[in-house]
């Protein structure tokens, strides 16, 4: 029977000496599909994605890839990096890739490998320069190029999106999405929320070693719940009583929340979407000018910290006045 | 976008040791380092050897440096001095003390380990790459110091270090051979250099290995330790070549040079290796400490010569330093016959070999109040010898200067017929007077000797 999974994780941990990396880890990546892990730092990210890539064997539970357990033998059809692209700096681009693929024998058709995927990335104008003198966006490129090569049906890439402009995170984008589409499947962390949701199909949320979400994009953005929402109405007095006056909102300090500052005259509430909806009718009745509203974080971003707990120091309510 | 059937499950494929070391010596021959190292193999001896030859003063110092301007072999034989000292030490750090410390510095690590899939291929193809960049460099500066003094000089005869003449084409092999036996220590001290490398992750420290160990081997050299010590350490396996140029040749020091030269390199390889393969790569703080670098790597090293020292003091009875009167003796009547005999042919008198001579030699050590044994300036030596036919006995004086290695030169101090100048006349002109100024060589673990006394 053929797999649908790229990648199977159960109950997996991982531990430096005292510290635990990875605390019993469950994660399934369908083939084809393009999965985010995202986390805050030392949530356990990299050490996942380097057990995928064979560099160290987990301490306890399984861990499948294309099939095949994890063990002493390595699965094949994985290629990916972690911790930067690994590139070697006195060489050129195309030397890079081309050393690369003579190591892994690819020698049939190496040249146009190489060069089509060069091409990808968009680093075909510059193949014959050194990598040193490339910018942190040029050398994921020319990472991602060098997983590549090959073919991999597993490509493992730790923010990749890291250094990129604009076009070139495009240019990423595209690529990971076409290969995808070829049934490639793509495991990438990112501490970038727009990126994920751009990309993945699915995300799974770790934090301090566990899997505390696994879902949907979409889904993970419902899991916020109460978000908080930035006001600015021709009658800030007026709206903190109103505001007060719904128990289903609470009112926030304003003051060290992204997007207020100490002087201006905007208001922070946290509350669900149908709570919100009340408030501004009842804003819209009192006569009171609603010149600006929006989430303060977006719901992404929101469920991210929720689930994480890296809100819970911001939780202070502020008294009506 | 998500796909509904997948393939088969996929088993790694196979990453051949030979594409991997391809892959290590591509690498290590990008580094413009490696690129200026090898240029500076392939000219500087070359240079050296044409243009110094050419000098009115030569680097007397070395064992046959006064000789470079007779003998094109003589310059390669003097570069081959300067390499047991610092020079190959310091090419075994630029080359193995850094192979493994580099992909830490680069952050390449998990990139190598994702494309090869076994870190102990990994370690394998990074020791052989390092090996074949060394022994390359080692070649280079064979093949330089050989053409610059051959296309300067030319080959020409030499006396060895008794004084036996050595024709061209036993020159052109002795020296080879010479050069060959540095492969030993070149091995061993890139050993250290790999466990450096491995042991001390990014730090400067590791590249240094090879050249610390080295500097403190020298330290040892040049004390008076106990000729079982001095034999023992993998240090001495730098010069034991000498003992290829007298005849018969004084091969002890340099089976065991040998012998210490290879455990020293099994023993760093393998701790290098265990070191290696029991790195966890997902640690990115675990890259390496001094802690370990002691514990695991020069703990067991000096454990190593601690034995080797024992053995060798054991299988060879060899004690104190080394040098004593009647070895001495041996060696600088030996090579005063020898070079008598070239003096002769060179000043076109009759013929006489060196059993006619029957040359004998006198030694002592700075008078009646200190002992005739050990290294230092102090040697005088009266050499007699007869010339066939005579009943007369000729007599030549020398002040030795007696290295703790069993180096000696010896410095003619009259009569001025015999040694006094450093050249003689004869007929076709004025020649090098061998028996001037020359270098020797005492067998320190020539026990026989020490029996007879």
């Amino acid at each position: 029977m053929r797999p649908t999974t790229a990648v199977r994780a159960r109950t997996v941990t991982k531990t430096f000496g005292d510290v635990i990396a990875l605390d019993g880890v469950d994660l399934d990546v369908p083939a084809g599909q393009i999965h985010g892990l995202v986390g805050p730092n030392g949530a356990g990210k990299t050490t996942l994605l380097a057990l995928v890539l064979g560099l160290a064997a987990v301490d306890g539970g399984t861990l499948e890839i294309l099939g095949s357990a994890v063990g002493a033998t390595r699965a094949g059809g994985v290629a990916g990096f972690v911790d930067g692209p690994g590139l070697y700096p006195t060489l050129t681009a195309r030397q890079n890739l081309t050393t690369l693929a003579r190591l892994r024998g690819h020698d049939q058709g190496r040249r146009a490998q190489v060069e089509e995927l060069l091409e990808r990335v968009g680093l075909d104008d510059v193949a014959d320069d050194r990598v040193r003198g490339f910018s942190l966006g040029m050398r994921q490129r020319l990472g991602l190029a060098a997983a590549l090569l090959g073919d991999p049906r597993l490509l493992v890439l730790d923010e990749p999106a890291n250094g990129l402009d604009p076009a070139g995170k495009r240019r990423v984008h595209e690529v990971l999405a076409d290969l995808a589409d070829h049934g490639t499947t793509v495991l990438l962390s990112s501490h970038r929320m727009d990126d994920l949701a751009a990309l993945c199909d699915e995300v799974t949320l770790l934090s301090v070693g566990r899997a505390v979400f696994t879902g949907p994009v979409s889904k993970l953005a419902s899991e916020s719940g109460r978000l908080d929402y930035r006001l600015v109405t021709s009658d800030p007095p007026g709206t903190r009583r109103i505001a007060a006056g719904l128990p289903a909102l609470t009112l926030l300090p304003s003051t060290g929340r992204a997007g207020a500052s100490a002087d201006d005259q905007a208001l922070v509430v946290r509350g669900a979407g149908g709570a919100l909806d009340d408030l501004v009718v009842r804003l819209v009745g009192a006569g009171i000018a609603l010149r600006e509203l929006g989430p303060v974080v977006s719901p992404l971003e929101a469920a991210f910290l929720a689930l994480t707990g890296a809100d819970a120091d911001a939780d202070t309510e502020e008294p009506p006045r | 976008m998500t796909a509904t059937v997948a393939d088969a499950p996929v088993r790694a494929e196979t990453v051949t040791l030979g594409r991997v070391v391809r892959f290590e010596v591509v690498k290590l021959v990008a580094q413009w380092r490696i690129r200026l190292v090898l240029v500076a193999c392939l000219v500087a001896p070359a240079l050296y050897s044409a243009v110094v030859s050419r000098q009115t003063s030569l680097p007397a110092d070395a064992v046959y440096g006064r000789l470079m301007d007779q003998s094109g072999w003589a310059g390669s034989l003097t570069i081959l001095v300067s390499l047991g000292t610092l020079l190959l030490p310091l090419l075994t750090s630029v080359v193995a003390g850094d192979i493994f410390a580099v992909e830490d510095r680069l952050g390449t690590w998990r990139h190598v380990l994702v494309a090869v899939r076994s870190p102990r291929r990994v370690f394998i193809a990074k020791t052989i790459a390092a090996l074949t960049v060394t022994l390359t460099l080692l070649g280079c500066l064979l093949v330089s110091s050989a053409a610059g003094g051959l296309l300067s000089i030319g080959s020409h005869p030499l006396p060895g270090l008794d004084g036996h003449q050595l024709g061209s084409g036993e020159l052109a092999r002795t020296v080879v051979l010479s050069w060959l036996t540095l492969v030993a220590p070149t091995l061993a001290f890139s050993a250290v250099g790999l466990l450096g490398s491995v042991a001390l992750g990014r730090s400067p420290l590791g590249l240094l290995a090879p050249v610390g160990l080295a500097l403190v081997l020298m330290g040892v050299q040049v004390m008076p330790v106990p000729v079982a010590l001095r034999v023992a350490l993998p240090m001495n396996a730098f010069i034991s070549y000498r003992g290829l140029l007298t005849e018969p040749m004084q091969l002890d020091a340099l089976w065991i040079g040998l012998l210490v030269c290879l455990s020293w390199t099994a023993l760093a390889t393998l701790l290098a290796y265990r070191l290696f393969v029991r790195r966890d790569f997902t640690d990115l703080a675990n890259d390496g400490s001094a802690r370990r670098f002691l514990v695991t790597g020069l703990v067991p090293l000096v454990g190593l010569a601690g034995l080797t020292t024992v053995l060798v003091a054991t299988t060879t009875g060899a004690t104190g330093s080394g040098i004593d009167r009647p070895k001495l003796e041996d060696a600088v009547s030996r090579s005063f016959a020898n070079l008598y005999v070239l003096q002769t042919e060179r000043l076109h008198r009759p013929a006489v070999t060196v059993d006619e001579l029957q040359a004998s030699a006198e030694c002592d050590k700075g008078g009646d109040l200190v002992e005739d044994e050990g290294a230092g300036s102090g040697w005088r030596c009266t050499v007699r010898w007869t010339l066939p036919g005579s009943t007369a006995v000729g007599t030549a004086v020398y002040q030795l200067d007696v290295r703790p290695e069993g180096r000696f030169v010896a410095d003619g101090d009259g009569p001025k017929e015999v040694n006094g100048f450093f050249q003689v006349r004869g007929p076709a002109g004025d020649a090098p007077n061998p028996l001037w100024q020359f270098d020797g060589v005492v067998d320190l673990l020539d026990t026989p000797t020490k029996g007879q006394q």
